[in-house]
């Protein structure tokens, strides 16, 4: 029940799709999605693997709850060992496409292999086939959407696919379903590129069915209500979206701006949630048409978004005037504050360029901003960048750049490395704003201490949605912790991390954590799943999917080094507002999160720690 | 006092929570497949459009029935279809102008909207009222009053 206890293996190399029963065992160990997803991959593939050869797998994974009533209950995953990182990725998106996959009667699809000519998965219901890609290959997201309707005539269908940026190698792409839903970070994309695999396209009419159905819908009603009652998931995400923070953490002096030499930006209201409500001096519309769910979500944050006709970067350019997906608070920073830019409408010409040819707007920005200091510094010249001028608040070079990293050409090709690849090539990779390769987004940890712990730790680099201590530090969420001290944020870092790991594998979205905690999750999971769901339950599923985590990157080849920030964080100050004069106390909270952890001095799961958790 | 549903399609998000509820309620599990409602998105207008029967007070699909498999629920207004007499020969689904009534491949019948007996499960499920069952004869009053706030009586009183 809740599970559709039935995967779908397809090898590549040999053209073959075969349905596989559920290991029911695991299911009951690691839920779903991330955690069932991962182990999946930890059992399959070698962690020594190069990420983007063939022996490395692509696996899309639903949770028990994707497709239920369950408020937001969009979500799946895709898990693999990272393109940009080589560490365990796993990246979650929403949309419709994860429920109609649950709807078709599958939990799972490990793809393996690689395919000798460019092909795309083709589900409905029971069946399933590749077919040759011929005519979507070097087709945009956008446009093998539209194709791939048209062909199979169903409206319906619900579509997943890189771009060109995840053909071309760009090391960032990602898989976008839906038009504008990304499972977003570490290249996932990228992997799905170098197996010659363009998309999925599923049908699904099988429905899916829970364990106790009068108990589950009793229990999501109530836990609907109070998504509905709480100020952030009721009113503050439906009006601006995760836009709602842009103010907010600029003034807290905790907005990495200009590759984080500072931590404020003078432009952050012209690009905030409140100025895409705000009627344009153009043409007297608001850049933001409306808000959008997921499905099944009753927060409904998603922005969608409509750039003024007259604006340079659509001007005589319709196909680019309808509306689409509109900035979120991460890609507003990584394209606008991060590299200094803060033309509301470039910006959302740039986001719609990065779904359009599926590549992670959060990378892309931050490895923008990276180059743009090489280039103030004379490092990058004219001559790199065939003449486009990369001044930091340029919206011509943001744009443009976009363009080029979409399509593969000129400096967009170096642009496409990511930041850490490109500043090393320079001679610089102090300058890359990454830890484990992956870029960190939209919070500096010198305005925010226990981020820095977050990013310095984060299983798959540098990412905020692993342990989002913003909510404590920042909004008070479950309770207030001073975001300028590192006192207790180890443990709160860890409670946020298993927690999330939980969150992340049940088919729920995170940003229900804003009003919700695992005592809201377990009997929702508990009245869907088979077996008895408690708290403690879930909590130490969360635990054990961390450490397991931890321990295909040891195996990868990680080390307790890499648990560690870049060296503008932990050695240049904050230059204004509250964190002035303030770096991130890293070495003050990391000995403390090993040992809550479990962990030795250098971060190795001990062996009791390991026998507790079942890993070992 | 009769009711109907009564839809703003501004309201509506896509979420399709109401799918997810009209198929619990008739089928048992979550089946946007088997939904008696549906929500149509126009993207590039950023517009979600919630579409069911109306419960036409003349049904055509009643009309057509050669079996009169379609019959009138006296206390909700719905046009019901009787599983028992329905033969899934699909003239209703040719009848009906807005194409509400469909044929259900699992069962061999048509399925249309049915109220839910006078409550129903899709406007219960919508977390932003897009969907409402309120009083048949005043579905329009929502917008009366919004007209009516917008009626300058100072300019009328001078007039
Ligand atoms: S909260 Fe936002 S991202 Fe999460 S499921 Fe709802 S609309 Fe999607
Ligand atoms: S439940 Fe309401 S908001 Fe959601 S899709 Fe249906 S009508 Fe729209």
């Amino acid at each position: 029940m809740s599970w559709q206890k039935k995967i779908l293996r397809v090898n590549l190399t040999e053209g073959s799709c075969t349905a596989e029963p559920l290991n029911m065992q695991w299911a009951a160990d690691y839920l779903g999605q991330r955690g069932l997803g991962s182990k999946y991959l930890v059992e399959e593939v070698d962690p020594k693997v190069d990420p983007l050869s063939p022996d490395n797998k692509l696996i899309f994974a639903t949770g028990p709850l994707t497709g239920t009533a369950s408020s937001t209950s969009a979500r799946y995953s895709v898990i693999t060992k990272g393109a940009l990182t080589g560490a365990i990725a796993c990246s979650n998106s929403g949309g419709y496409f994860g429920a109609e996959l649950k709807f078709a009667g599958w939990d799972m699809i490990i793809f393996e292999g690689k395919a000798p000519k460019p092909v795309y998965l083709y589900i409905n219901d029971d069946h399933a086939e590749l077919i040759p890609a011929d005519e979507i290959w070097g087709k945009s997201v956008w446009d093998t959407d539209k194709i791939l309707h048209a062909k199979h005539q169903d409206p319906q269908l619900k579509i997943s696919a890189i771009g060109k940026a995840g053909e071309e190698g760009v090391m960032y792409a990602c898989i976008v379903n839906d038009l504008h839903r990304a499972a977003g970070r570490s290249g996932v994309g990228t992997v799905m590129g170098s197996k010659n695999l363009k998309a999925v396209a599923v049908r699904g009419t099988k429905g899916v069915s829970v364990k106790d159905p009068m108990r589950f819908m009793q229990t999501v009603m109530e836990k609907k209500k109070i998504l509905a009652e709480n100020p952030v998931t009721g009113q503050g995400l439906p009006t601006y979206g995760t836009q709602v923070l842009m103010n907010v953490i600029n003034e807290v002096g905790a907005l990495p701006t200009k590759n984080a030499s500072v931590v404020q930006f003078d432009g952050a209201s012209k690009i905030s949630g409140e100025a895409m409500h705000e009627p344009r001096a153009s043409d007297g519309k608001a850049n933001l048409v409306t808000n959008q769910a997921c499905f099944g979500c009753t927060i409904a944050c998603g922005r969608v978004a409509r750039i003024d006709k007259e604006h340079y970067t659509v001007k005589n350019r319709p196909e680019y005037w309808g509306a689409s997906g509109g900035l979120e608070y991460e890609n507003a920073w990584s394209l606008g504050a991060d590299c200094g830019v803060d033309d509301l409408e470039a910006l959302t010409f740039a986001n719609f360029i990065c779904n359009e040819q599926g590549y992670d707007p959060i990378t892309f920005g931050a490895t923008l901003a990276a180059a743009m200091e090489l280039y103030e510094m004379g490092v990058i010249t004219d001559e790199d960048t065939g003449g486009v001028k990369l001044n930091f608040g340029s919206a011509e070079a943001l744009t443009t750049m976009a363009e080029q990293v979409g399509k593969g050409e000129g400096f967009g090709m170096i642009l496409g490395l990511g930041s850490k690849r490109l500043c090393e090539k320079y001679g610089h990779p102090e300058l890359s704003m990454s830890v484990k390769g992956q870029e960190f987004p939209a919070y500096d940890p010198r305005g925010i201490q226990g981020m820095g712990l977050t990013y310095a730790t984060s299983n798959r680099g540098a990412c905020h949605l692993r342990s989002y201590t913003v909510a404590s530090e920042i909004l008070g969420i479950p309770e207030k912790t001073d975001p300028l001290v590192t006192e207790g944020k180890a443990g709160l870092v860890k409670a946020f991390q298993d927690a999330t790991a939980a969150v992340d594998s049940s088919g729920l979205c995170v940003f229900t954590t804003f009003a919700w905690t695992l005592e809201d999750f377990y009997p929702q999971i508990d009245a869907a799943c088979e077996g008895e769901w408690t708290l403690e339950r879930l909590a130490q599923t969360g635990e054990r999917i961390w450490n397991m985590e931890r321990q295909f990157n040891m195996a990868a080849g990680f080390t307790a080094k890499d648990d560690t920030l870049p060296k503008r964080l932990l050695t240049e100050p904050a230059s204004s507002g509250p964190a002035a004069g303030k770096v991130n106390g890293l070495d003050k909270m990391l000995p403390e999160y090993y040992e809550l952890r479990g962990w030795s001095k250098e971060g190795v799961p001990t062996p009791d720690t390991l026998r507790s958790l079942g890993l070992s | 006092m009769q009711r109907s549903l009564y839809i703003s399609p501004d309201k509506c998000t896509g979420c399709l929570q109401c799918e997810m509820a009209c198929s619990f309620e008739h089928e048992g599990n979550f089946n946007p497949a088997k939904s008696r409602i549906k929500v149509f998105t126009f993207h590039t207008e950023g517009r979600f459009v919630p579409y069911t029967c109306t419960q036409c007070d003349e049904a055509w699909c009643k009309s057509a029935c050669p079996t009169e498999a379609i019959t009138l629920d006296a206390a909700t207004g719905a046009k019901m279809v009787n599983d028992g007499l329905c033969v899934g020969c699909k003239v209703c689904t040719i009848a009906c102008p807005f194409g509400t009534i469909n044929y259900n491949t699992t069962t061999g019948k048509v399925m249309k909207c049915d109220l839910c007996g006078g409550d129903p499960a899709c406007a219960k499920a919508c977390p932003t009222q897009a969907i409402t069952y309120i009083d048949a004869e005043g579905t329009g009053y929502d917008k009366m009053r919004t007209w009516a706030s917008r009626t300058d009586t100072q300019t009328a009183a001078q007039a």
